[in-house]
């Protein structure tokens, strides 16, 4: 019997050919450029890493929008954990967190002023450090999209101790959705959503939007040919103008997602409006836990100060940074001044080289679009 | 974060509320609350920071194995890809790290 790892089928070069080939097709056929955009940080690292921007055409683009919740995630909301942890609470995050700016400090500053800042990989490690410190107050600086949520709702429902609260900087993909295709100057045709978070949401979330919007989506996996084929799909649906919503990722994700995990979210989080980093104020694009749950809720809890950590340093380094532009899908990263220069993994400027899921970081790490299709 | 990483359910605590997960050789304690179906010893199951949050069904095992398999093994250090699944491997408790099998 064939061992698992020999199974690469998603690999495989021919089916890679064939596919490429009738992508290029499709898009000549089509007479115009045409522009793709997916919310994924993964889906932009199995791009730039197997380099399929290659095998696309050159009448094609495919960008990535807001699909980094690390990087969308509003200055003030770094300033309300930096002030926590100024304020004598152990703030526990997420290890892409710890770096991204805030109006004057990072949390990894406020860990370097002498606060309590501790990187955990479950929001369950923050809680265990509560109950092993039950004289500090700790606080749980929730990120992550819909998703991650499901799990911080899971260990609220199980029960927390007393000195355990959460500050929410939970997003909800499907509403920056909306505010993206609205954006009249980005002209995005089709989108292609992330097939791990539709493991729990279900592709079906996606079909009031395509209705509405009159935008095609694609739910894809993270193979080489799990994306080239579902942008194959998703372009012959745009040629069709048939706004409907296709899985591609069968194999992962139903129609119906994770009933048990959706009902746990919705049970301690409600959709609010909410302002995305750069991008724009979103209805409905924020995760805050519902008022029974104010007991847990950090912002409830305390009175966070951010006057105080907020700082009147005027940063000029990051008034040029437009990462917010690139989220939007108005620009690339390699449009940006501080690319690679001031603007680097191991000095960012921007949330968008912080995080392993933002495009800059990703960019810089496997190289942006490759030149050959230029000379070719 | 997208990404969930397949692991195999080697036991399952006394109250199924968690169980002990295999992931190319570490080994993780995972909270079963969300996952879609339940578990039982044997099956394949996709971890998201500390949580089972989906069975993987037995025919699609393989395929699933092998792009990780890949993606930790080609991946130089400071890969992002195997960087986002290694972080997603630690986010359980405990660690019996024996190695890659």
């Amino acid at each position: 019997m064939a061992s698992p790892f020999d199974e690469l089928k998603f690999r495989d070069p021919e089916r890679a050919r064939a596919l490429s080939g009738a992508l290029a097709r499709e898009v000549e056929a089509a007479g115009r450029t045409i522009s793709l955009m997916h919310v994924c940080g993964s889906h932009e690292q199995a791009i730039a890493r197997f380099g399929l921007r290659a095998a696309f055409p050159r009448n094609l683009d495919v960008i990535m929008g807001p699909g980094c919740p690390v990087c969308v995630t509003d200055t003030p909301e770094v300033d309300e954990a930096v002030a926590l942890a100024a304020q004598g609470a152990r703030v526990c995050t997420y290890g892409d967190m710890l770096r991204l700016p805030g109006n004057s400090k990072s949390l990894a500053d406020a860990q370097s002023d002498g606060g309590n800042v501790e990187v955990v990989y479950s929001v369950s490690q923050a809680v265990d450090l509560a109950r092993q410190r039950p004289a500090e107050q700790v606080v749980f600086f929730a990120s992550g999209f819909e998703t991650t949520a499901v799990a911080t709702a899971a260990v609220l429902l199980s029960g927390v101790p007393e000195n355990f609260s959460v500050l929410s900087a939970h997003k909800y993909v499907p509403a920056a959705m909306d505010v993206v295709s609205e954006m009249k100057e980005t002209n995005i045709e089709g989108f292609i959503a992330a097939g791990h978070a539709a493991t729990i949401t279900g592709w079906g979330i996606f079909e009031p939007f395509a209705a509405r919007t009159r935008t095609p989506v694609v739910v894809a996996g993270f193979e080489p040919l799990d994306v080239l084929a579902a942008v194959l799909e998703l372009v012959r649906l745009v040629r069709a103008r048939r706004p409907e919503v296709m899985n591609c990722y069968p194999r992962c994700v139903s129609k119906e997602g994770n009933g048990p995990a959706l009902e746990k979210l919705w049970k301690v989080f409600d959709v609010v409006g909410g302002n995305w980093r750069g991008i724009a104020r979103v209805p409905r694009g924020n995760l805050e836990l519902r008022s029974e749950w104010d007991h847990v809720n950090a912002r409830r809890r305390f009175r966070i100060d951010t006057a105080a950590v907020g700082g009147a340093s005027r940063n000029v380094l990051a008034e040029h940074c437009i990462c917010g532009t690139i989220m939007s899908g108005l620009a690339k990263p390699s449009d940006c001044t501080l690319f690679g220069k001031e603007c680097r993994p191991d000095a960012p400027v921007g949330a968008c080289m912080v995080s392993s899921e933002g495009s800059c970081k990703i960019w810089h790490v496997y190289g942006g679009p490759p030149d050959l299709r230029e000379v070719a | 974060m997208c990404l969930g990483v397949p692991g195999k359910v080697l036991s399952i605590s006394d109250d199924g509320m968690s169980a002990q997960v295999d992931f190319f050789g570490v080994q993780k304690e995972l909270r079963l609350d969300i996952v879609d179906v339940p578990v039982t010893v044997g099956d394949y199951v996709l971890n998201h920071v500390g949580f089972a949050i989906r069975r993987i069904p037995p025919e699609e095992v393989g395929e699933t194995l092998a792009l990780f398999d890949q993606i930790l093994k080609e991946a130089a250090a400071g890969d992002l890809m195997a960087e986002d699944v290694r972080g997603e491997m630690a986010a359980g408790k405990g660690g019996g790290e024996s190695g890659r099998g």
